[in-house]
Parts: structure tokens; sequence; C-alpha cells
């Protein structure tokens, strides 16, 4: 019987214990595209959010963090799978997702049917996903397609001298975001935008589009991303393509430039604009960049970290410092949590980013022309520096809203 | 036997055969045909008058959908040949087609970074990937001869197996196997695009290596057809579609028959990864892409029935590449539109003979 009863003593204490370490514990989830078109990107994401990790030493708000990893394929329906089985299976305590335009707009809509539960980006750049009809438990830290695109109209308008693009994009509303942030810019300085062509995510092969390709505009604009970039500049070489490029932020990006292959010669030259570049001299992005190359062995990672690593270690690293601040509070269904999020400012490698009134990035965005380092390898070059960009692209509210939301065919190429 | 020469030529038992007699037959059906070829024709080589490219854009575009829709058609019939042959013979659906491919593809690409040899590459995957189709004839489909659903079920499994093998071999990344330099860039083709007001005549330039690989594909089919219609082991294999029991009663080792045609099908299935590697590119997920594209085709040519592949895969590749120029939002639904016509109107498939 004593001896039972010491047993029964034993385990309750154990259980006791057992309990107070699961309260330690902070389960965060993560989704990534580590599967289809977009893989590449997923990977590099990754890294960033490792690297986030490491620098906390895997512990926030003095809790230790558990990670759960899920993969997407940039599809919205495979997103929403994996945050419903982050939020509903896992039982997760927040959540960094996602990686894609479209799949952005699709957890949105999913953490408005979940209010107990904080949802911050991990790298989606759709404008929709925080413009309209935005969720109160959703953040984002990276700016959207169009903020990414700020300073690149009036640079190839007034210092390369194109009158005249055809965009190649495409089909989701990421790259709709992106060209719509061209043609606010390019177009609102008497530029003109003669034919989008817009092919399915995932698509093989370009041949036709290539051929299609008018010849009498001064540049092509490029915005496509991971396979589908390679594939498309593998078949322009083939075909003999030789336009000037304009590339998009994931163009003309290390998961790009970094590719096997000769395809990716054709950007030497590409002018582009993004949230990261390369060679910036800032030492804050000089440090991360080296804390990259520290990480992981060269064959293991990119030249240079990506747009999606840097997005993915924002995002960890607004989630971390949060935590912090609160000491890991985040009782009272997240409130202190997300009051402090909205109110940080990041001191992040790509510039200080803040929150606007919908959650949403204010940040610092470059323009870049691709050139041939040292070692050989291609890197986006810093030619111009644009800060504080926001998300209506500095224009007032009202008349933002009046350009409509970027589609296929919006906005209208013309002067505003 | 109404069937002889059947399944896999498609050619039939009736009195008139060959092309003639089949004009004969069909007198309304070879003048459309014919029609159609002289249109087509007379687009490729005309110079298009403005009223024309006011419907159907520049010329360029259309010439080059028509080549890309041929070339790509190229691709798709030396995936889909390996699958209908293995059909045609052995009557096993195997769903593991696609992986045979990727894994080719992968090989060659492997292949071509050790020693930068191009056409070596193909040798590599065609051995190695016969050696695994060889495998999993003599380890898995003999087993269960004839029990078609369990070889389904078990070929879906295997194939998820060795995407995760591939996976882990590779990784998730998107390898494109270069291109040789005496293959790279384009051609100037004899097609007159336009004639300048100056009298300068514009030409097409064309992707040298798409039309190197059409005419590759073009050659593998015509041997194909020689090596069935002409050779002692084709006899064979044409005497088992028709009847297998007769074949083996009349002392043929019919399992080794059935062991080199299957490595044979997995052979062509890992020679068209290194075209695909080549001129697309290799990742994770193109099993399945390939394998989907390899039922559409042959579904739509008529199951074990090689000339029907071959038609089946123009018609896939034309259908892709004109639906993504002229209609690029519902491109996709093209192919398995004409799919749905053809189960709805020929369920047995354009060319089949049941």
């Amino acid at each position: 019987m004593k001896k039972m009863l010491l047993a029964a003593t034993a385990l309750a204490s154990l259980a006791l214990v057992a309990a107070a370490e699961a309260a330690e514990k902070l389960k965060i989830g993560v989704t990534a595209t580590l599967e289809g078109t977009y893989t590449v990107l997923g990977e590099d994401g990754m890294r960033g959010f490792e690297l986030a990790l490491r620098k906390w030493n895997r512990k926030a708000g003095g809790k230790d963090l558990e990670i759960v990893v899920v993969s997407t394929d940039t599809t919205p329906d495979s997103a929403v799978r994996a945050v419903r089985k982050l939020v509903e299976q896992d039982k997760v305590d927040l959540v960094i997702s996602p990686l894609s335009g479209s799949e952005g707009i699709a957890v949105r809509d999913y953490a408005h049917t979940q209010p107990q539960m904080t949802f911050v980006n991990a790298a989606s750049g759709a404008m929709e996903t925080t413009f309209v009809n935005p969720a109160p438990n959703f953040f984002r830290w990276n700016m959207d397609g169009a903020q990414w695109q700020a300073g690149l109209g009036d640079y190839i308008y007034n210092n390369k001298g194109y009158r005249k693009l055809a965009t190649v994009g495409e089909d989701y509303s990421f790259v709709y975001t992106q060209v719509f942030g061209l043609a606010v810019e390019f177009c609102g300085l008497g530029g003109q935008i003669t034919q989008r062509f817009w092919v399915p995510l995932g698509t093989k092969d370009f041949a036709s589009i290539i051929a299609a390709l008018p010849d009498d505009v001064d540049a092509i604009y490029l915005g496509l991303g991971g396979a589908d970039a390679v594939n498309f500049l593998n078949q322009y070489a083939q075909a003999g393509g030789n336009a000037k490029i304009v590339g998009g932020s994931i163009m003309v990006d290390q998961t790009v430039l970094s590719s096997k292959g000769r395809a990716k010669e054709i950007l030497k030259g590409a002018v582009a604009a993004s949230g990261v570049a390369d060679t910036w001299e800032d030492p804050r992005w000089q440090a991360f960049v080296k804390a990259y190359r520290d990480a992981f062995p060269p064959d293991k990672r990119f030249a240079s970290p990506s747009l999606l690593a840097v997005n993915y270690y924002n995002s960890a690293s607004a989630v971390f410092t949060t935590l912090d601040l609160i000491n890991g509070d985040l009782s009272d269904g997240h409130k202190k949590f997300r009051e402090t999020m909205a109110k940080l400012e990041l001191d992040a490698p790509n510039g200080k980013i803040r929150l606007d009134q919908n959650r949403q990035a204010i940040g610092t965005n470059f323009v870049t022309e691709v050139i041939e380092d040292a070692q050989g390898n291609l890197v986006s070059k810093v030619v111009k520096v644009v800060e504080n960009v926001n998300q209506t692209l500095g224009l007032p509210l009202d008349k933002f809203k009046a350009l409509g939301l970027p589609s296929r065919t919006n906005p209208e190429c013309k002067k505003y | 036997m109404a069937e002889t020469g059947g399944q896999v030529w498609g050619g039939s038992g009736e009195p008139t055969r060959g092309p003639l007699g089949w004009i004969e037959r069909r007198p309304l059906a070879a003048l459309l045909i014919a029609l159609a070829v002289a249109l087509l024709l007379w687009l490729v080589l005309a110079d298009w008058p403005e009223e024309l490219e006011r419907w159907l854009g520049r010329k360029r575009v259309f010439v080059s959908a028509l080549l890309n829709g041929i070339t790509l058609g190229g691709l798709y019939f030396l995936v889909a040949t390996g699958f209908t042959l293995i059909f045609g013979l052995m009557r096993n659906v195997n769903l593991a087609h696609g992986s045979l491919y990727l894994f080719g593809g992968y090989l060659a690409y492997t292949t071509v970074q050790a020693t930068g040899l191009w056409l070596l590459s193909y040798l590599v995957a065609f051995v190695l990937v016969a050696i695994v189709g060889l495998l999993l004839q003599v380890l898995v489909f003999r087993h269960m001869e004839g029990q078609e659903l369990r070889q389904t079920l078990v070929t879906i499994g295997l194939s998820i197996v060795f995407a995760d093998l591939m996976l882990w071999v590779w990784g998730g990344d998107f390898y494109q196997i270069p291109t040789p330099e005496w293959l790279a860039g384009p051609i100037d083709t004899p097609i007159v695009l336009d004639v300048r007001s100056n009298g300068e005549v514009v030409y097409l330039r064309y992707p040298r290596v798409r039309l190197v690989i059409f005419l590759a594909s073009v050659v593998i089919g015509v041997l194909l057809w020689l090596a069935i219609n002409k050779t002692k082991v084709g006899m064979l294999i044409r005497a088992g579609v028709d009847d297998r029991e007769m074949l083996a009663a009349s002392g043929v080792p019919i399992q080794l028959l059935f062991a080199l045609v299957f490595a044979f099908g997995a052979g062509l299935a890992g020679m068209a990864g290194v075209v695909g590697g080549t001129f697309q590119s290799l990742s994770p997920g193109e099993d399945t892409r390939f394998l989907l594209a390899s039922l559409v085709v042959v579904i739509v040519g008529g199951l074990g029935s090689i000339p029907g592949a071959a038609l089946g895969a123009l018609l896939i590749g034309l259908a892709e590449q004109f639906g993504s120029v002229y209609l690029p939002t519902y491109a996709i639904v093209f192919s398995f539109l004409i799919m749905v016509l053809v189960l709805a109107f020929r369920p047995q498939g354009l060319l089949s003979v049941r």
C-alpha cells in the first residue's frame, strides 16, 4: 500500500513537472513552399527563419520555442490546409505564414475565422492581403509587391530612357501587384505598357509566349519566380532573345541568380527593384549577409540571402522581439502581443520597418542592376534607395483607392 | 482474327490496306484532312494579308506556336510511346511511368555534370532506367499478371516511393540539363515571316535544340515502326498482342519478351526525361505531370496504339501551345477538353482498332 502510494506520488509529481515544462514551451507554426515551382524560395525562406532562431537561441519571451513546419505549394488551398493543420491539429501558439501572394489572401481569410490566433505573414506580397478587409490578427512585416517596385518606373524612365514596355508575369495576385506598382510609377511619367502576358504558375514551355513578345518595345518586364523564371530564361536564350530586361522582385533575386546553368546570364545588366539589394553597403545588411554565409555551407545556400530569407528572418525576428518585450505573455487572446507588435519598429537588415494601421509594413526599397561580382556570382547592385515606402505608394488614400485593385488589366497605363 | 497486327500498330484486317485503301473507304474524311493540311501549309508559307493578321495576330506568333506544338508533341510522344507499348503488349497499366521519366532526367543531369557529355547522358538514362523497368517487370508485374486493379494500386504506391527517394537524393531544387554549345541558340528557318518595305526578307528564327529533339523523336518513331513491322522480335510482339497464350504455347519465351519490352518502354521514358530536362526543367512534381500527359495522350490516341500515341501527342502539344498564345486563361483546359470529346464520341481512342 505504502509502495503504491509512493509510486502514485512519484507519478503525480512527474506529471506536474511535465505540465510545467509544457507551459514553458511556445509552439510556433511555419509554412513555406517546400514543393512545386517555388521550392527554392521556400528553402531559402526557411534558412532565414533558421537564422532568426539561432540568433534567439531557440528561446523567446523566456520560453523554449518548438517549431512545426508545414509545406505548401503556392496554391491558396494548400496554404489553408497547412495553417488549419497548425492551428487546429498541432495547436500552435502563433503562426508565421505564408510565402506566396495568393496563399496570403487565403490565410488572411482563414485568420478572420480564428480570432484567438495571431498570424504573422512570412513573405507573401499581394496587395489585397492587408489592403482589403484586413484581419485584426494578421500582421505583415514585409512590403507588398507594388511597394517592392517603388523607384523602378522612375529609374527606367529617367535614367534608362525606356518609354515602352511589355510585361510577362505569372497569373496570380502577387505579380498583378508588382505590375500595378510598376505601372503606377512608369505610366504616371508617360511610359507605355503595350502588352501584358500572363502565364499560369508552373508553366514549363514558354516558347510560344517568347515568340509572341513584341519587337517594338524598349525592354521586357519579367515578373516570374523560381522554376518558372529559370525555364523562361533558358528557353529565351535558346530562342536567341536579346531584349533589355526589367525584372520583378523574385525574378532578379538570388533564387534565380544563383540557379545552375547559363540561362541566368540573360539577366546581366537587368534593372529591377526589390526589398533587398545584394551589395547594399549598410552595416546591418553586411552583418546579416555574413551571418547567412557563416551559418550554411556554400553548397547549401546562395551567394547572398534572397528576398525570401530576409522576409522570413524579419517576420520571425518581429515575433521573437515582441515575445521578449511581453515576457511570452499570450493571455487574454494575445492582447498584449498584438498591441506590442503593432507598435514595434523593427531594425531589420534591409532597413527600419514599421507597421501602418492595417498592420502592413512601411519600409525601404532598392532599385538595382545585375552585375557579375569578383567571384563570378551574379548579384544585384544598388542604384537607388527609396525610404519610407508605404502601401499607397505615397499617394493619398482616396486617390490610391481610385486606382482599383491589381488585376490582369488594372491599373490602366495612363497618367494619374 | 480480325485484329491481326492489331493493337500496337492499329492496322486492321480489312481487304484494302495502306493509305490508299483508307482514302477509298473514307473519301470525305480524306478530303477534309487534305484541305486542312493545305490550309496549314498556306498559313505557314504565304505572306499574310492584313485581314488575317487582325484575326490571328502576327504571323510569327502563329507559326511559332505551330512549331512549338509539334516539338512539344515530340516530347510527349517519347514519354507516351513507352507507356502505350507496355500496355499494348502486357495490359500492364504502369502508373510509375512518370517516375521513370523523372529518374532518367535526373540521371542525365548528374551524368552531364560529371562528364559534360550530353549525348552520353542519353545512353546512361536509357540503360539505367531500362534496368529499373526490368526489375519492375520481374519483381512486381510478373507476380500480378492480369490483376489490373492490383497493378494500378501497386504502381501508384511505387511512384510515391520513387518520388520521395528522388527528393531525398536530388532535393526539391529544379535542374536544367545544359544544352551543348552546338545546339544552343536559334537557327534561321527558311520560313518567310514578312517582307519589309525595303525588300528585306524576315525569316523565322527558331531554337535549334527544339528542332533537333523533334527530329530525334521522329527518327525514334520511324525506327520503332520498322522494328515492330519488319523484325522478328517485332513480329513476336505483334503476335503477343493478339494472343499471348497461343504465342507461349508455340514455344516462344514470352516472359523474356515481356521483360525486354518493359525494359525498352522504360528506357524510352528515361530518354524522354533527358529531352524534357534539356528544353524544360526537372523538379519534383514533373513525374506526375508527365504521367498525366502520357495518360491523356494515350486516351486520345487509343490505348496500346503507337500511331495513336503520335497523333495524341501532336494534338495535345498543339492544344497547349495554341492555347497559351490565343487563350492563355483557358490554356490548361484545352488538353482535357480534347480528352473529354474523344471519350464522348470515340471512347476507344482516335486510332484504336477496338
